[in-house]
């Protein structure tokens, strides 16, 4: 059974948000996600300063079954990207929460208000 | 409705992944795919291929049939037990479907078919046995009143598992070479597989599957899913049906040649197509040097023109994207080429068709 996070936002397409002190938006790929695509063997993650808006492709997670879109779960700008994820694509299997993607600055912080809480997502990943 | 195996429940028993397969509830996983792929390149797994189709044929004619039928001749079949594959083809020269042939007497053959494809073989080789007025009965042994489960066991210790569970049949099957069967009661235990490494590939009565795969299972063989099945042929170069050849393209194409015998006399389904067309692309290997993933319709940039993956993935052993491809006649093995991975052209290197066997990268 996969693991959804209380204190975490979500997105449908299978995103995690977590909204830090400095008004970054960090997201990785949910617990969910990592499960159903299997050994995650390479990840490409967006340019820094690059601008998406929600629901754009931001980044690819390939496992060794398939290649998936992350999609970007809010419209941002991106501030960072965890080069360490991408150099060990494991990591994300390994913990899903712990190795995060990249970070956005939100254009507007009141959309993570429309996004899904940990409940509605974990309804999300039981249809799924 | 999905199709199960008789082993559906003992896959998710042991927390496998299930997804459709071509209609079949199959495990993709029991976990890690890459683990289970090193377990078979090492050490030991099995793998529920009961999705494929066992095909008995009985009659006086089954050799002229199959002479007919399929590319490869089986009239290297001489000895009993021993295996062929082969290509059967349309008129047209492109693939229905490539099987096993297994030689047990001259009036009775077992081939065995791909899962997806079987229902169009059978009506094919019945409408051929037809047409050519030939006295040859088949009889699937999948979704019969006697069907037959199907488990691969793979691996440099899989014949030493296999010995250990079954030792019955270990006098029968320690000589057998590589691709042949034997039949030992209700076990037909082939020395067939489609890994690359050595082992055994077992049918037995379809009730019988379950204590057969918890034995492997409590001797300490790997559960292994259609995923590691999929790295692990494809690191070996074996072509999957459906992805690196089908109905469109021709034997010749498809890094098939070596199975399609040109020279006999035989005037096999196809045959006269293949002569007219000839060789028109080559199989070969492709090995990415920049990070990335392979996969099945990128399209390949040489200087001699375009190609197009027909398979590619990552391969656990040599920790490196790999890929078949279908690449322009001109094309060299060593050649840098480009690959268009969603609009972006990475450098990989065109290699011989075949990149692990027996434990080891081969490139």
């Amino acid at each position: 059974m996969s693991n959804v996070l209380a204190n975490l936002k979500y997105a449908a397409s299978h995103e995690w948000m977590l909204l830090n002190a400095d008004g970054t938006v960090t997201v990785g790929i949910t617990d969910h996600a990592q499960e159903a695509l299997g050994d995650l063997v390479f990840i490409e993650l967006p340019e820094v300063g690059a601008h998406f808006d929600a629901e754009k492709e931001i980044a690819v997670v390939e496992s060794v079954k398939a290649a998936a879109d992350v999609y970007a779960p809010i419209s941002g700008t991106v501030t960072e990207v965890n080069q360490a994820a991408a150099d060990a694509p494991e990591s994300v299997n390994q913990d899903a929460y712990a190795a995060w993607l990249f970070k956005m600055m939100p254009d507007n912080v009141a959309d993570l208000d429309k996004t899904l809480d940990a409940a509605a997502y974990q309804a999300v990943a039981d249809a799924a | 409705m999905l199709k199960k195996t008789v082993l559906n429940a003992a896959h998710r028993a042991m927390n496998a992944r299930m997804v459709d397969f071509g209609g079949w509830d199959m495990p993709v996983n029991y976990g890690s795919q890459i683990e289970e792929h090193h377990a078979v390149r090492n050490n030991c797994g099995m793998f529920d291929v009961s999705h494929m189709c066992p095909v008995d044929l009985v009659g006086p004619d089954c050799r002229a049939f199959l002479s007919r039928l399929v590319a490869n001749d089986v009239a290297k079949l001489t000895t009993s037990g021993k295996a062929l594959y082969a290509a059967m083809l349309n008129e047209a020269g492109g693939v229905i479907d490539d099987l096993i042939i297994y030689f047990l007497t001259d009036t009775r053959f077992r081939i065995v078919v791909n899962a997806g494809t079987a229902e169009k073989d059978l009506a094919w080789m019945q409408a051929r046995i037809s047409e050519w007025q030939l006295d040859v009965t088949i009889t699937p042994r999948r979704d019969s009143n006697n069907p037959l489960a199907i488990i691969a066991v793979q691996g440099p210790n899989a014949r030493a598992k296999v010995w250990q569970v079954l030792p019955q049949v270990k006098a029968a099957t320690e000589g057998l070479k590589a691709f042949f069967a034997a039949e030992v009661d209700q076990y037909f235990i082939a020395s067939t597989g489609y890994t690359g490494e050595d082992g055994y590939e077992i049918m037995l009565p379809a009730a019988e599957a379950d204590a057969l795969w918890n034995a492997l299972h409590a001797a300490g063989v790997a559960p292994c899913g259609l995923g590691a099945r999929d790295t692990l042929r494809l690191e070996a170069g074996m072509n999957l049906y459906g992805q690196d050849m089908d109905e469109t393209v021709s034997p010749l194409d498809a890094g098939l040649s070596w199975t399609v015998a040109m020279k006999d006399e035989r005037n096999y389904v196809g045959k006269s197509a293949l002569t007219a067309a000839g060789q028109k692309k080559q199989f070969l290997g492709l090995i990415l040097l920049d990070k990335g993933v392979l996969r099945g319709h990128q399209q390949v940039i040489t200087k001699h023109g375009n190609g197009e993956i027909t398979s590619g993935s990552f391969s656990p052993t040599l920790q490196q994207s790999i890929a078949l491809a279908r690449l322009p006649l001109g094309v060299q093995i060593g050649d840098s080429v480009d690959v268009d991975i969603r609009g972006k052209l990475l450098k990989a290197k065109v290699t011989k068709p075949v990149f692990a066997r027996n434990g080891k990268a081969v490139i």
